[in-house]
């Protein structure tokens, strides 16, 4: 039951990801690639997490940890990019 | 369950390869190669090499969409100049 | 426990979802921006605070906490600033847009550097 309502979780948290990446695909312009790159790294941590909790190994966090810094680093260096001067 | 993880990310990993080899817009390129590499990570974190990945992540998702980011920046102030 | 636990990460994979949603179904990239931050930091500190509550005896809690804190620092920054540089680049509005208040600071800012000593001081 539990574990159940887990997997669902997860699946619809994969869902997200796919819808991000159309929006990916078809995004006109690179602004809106930004976008959708920004919240395809956002949904990936809660995926990293939802893996750590699935195989019981607490190290995998650290991914995570390591990405969410990583996504504001490049998304702050994308948008001084956008505005004309990195 | 995991089966389906790896079938999902390896077909979108696939899809943005080709998507960033026929991209007009370099900068849209790079995003794309930044989406390969997220996504590396994770299937590097499935097939239990965490160390692999946290190598990904900071490689191949930061420090190249960085330095990509620069070049792209010195070709436009280059092209400005001439 | 575990029941609240997955009750609480089924509620952060639907927040997850429907910002997703507004990420394909937007007009414009601003509402889009909007759309995908602020649904997508509220989906990801529910589900990792459901999956800390669920199995908190494996992956630990401490962690868990240091990752929800760079999400709640970090999301809307990044966030605030893809806004201003996509505003800055030119990227046009949606036709319903019934206000752009940056668009008019700019000018005013514009005018008070030209010099007009009659500028309201504040």
């Amino acid at each position: 039951m539990v574990n159940t309502l887990y997997t669902i979780a997860a699946m619809i948290g994969l869902a997200a990801l796919l819808l991000a990446f159309v929006r990916m695909i078809i995004g006109p312009g690179a602004a809106n690639r930004v976008v959708a790159l920004d919240v395809m790294t956002i949904v990936s941590i809660s995926l990293i997490v939802f893996l750590s909790a699935h195989f019981g190994r607490g190290i995998y966090l650290d991914i995570a940890l390591v990405y969410s810094l990583i996504a504001f680093v490049g998304v702050v260096a994308m948008a001084r990019y956008l505005e004309r001067g990195l | 369950m995991i089966t389906v993880f790896i079938v999902v990310l390896s077909l979108v990993m696939i899809a943005a390869a080709v998507l960033a080899v026929q991209q007009k817009s370099l900068l849209s390129a790079v995003l794309l190669a930044g989406v390969i590499s997220l996504l590396a990570s994770i299937l590097y974190l499935v097939l239990a090499a965490p160390d692999v990945a946290m190598t990904e992540a900071a490689i191949g998702s930061g420090l190249t969409t960085i330095v990509f980011l620069f070049a792209l920046n010195k070709i436009r102030k280059q092209g400005k100049h001439d | 426990m575990e029941l609240a636990g997955a009750i609480v990460t089924l509620l952060g994979s639907l927040f997850l979802f429907l910002g997703a949603l507004g990420l394909f179904r937007m007009p414009d990239i601003y509402n889009r921006m909007q759309a995908g931050t602020k649904a997508t930091t509220m989906g990801t500190l529910l589900f990792i605070a459901g999956l800390a509550m669920g199995f908190h005896e494996t992956i630990g809690a401490s962690k868990v906490i240091i990752i929800i804190l760079f999400v709640i620092f970090t999301n809307p920054l990044s966030s605030h600033a893809l806004a201003r540089a996509a505003h800055k680049a030119g990227i046009p509005l949606a036709k319903e847009t019934v206000k752009d208040d940056l668009a008019a600071d700019e000018e005013n800012e514009e005018g008070a550097m030209k010099g007009t000593q009659e500028g309201e001081e504040l």
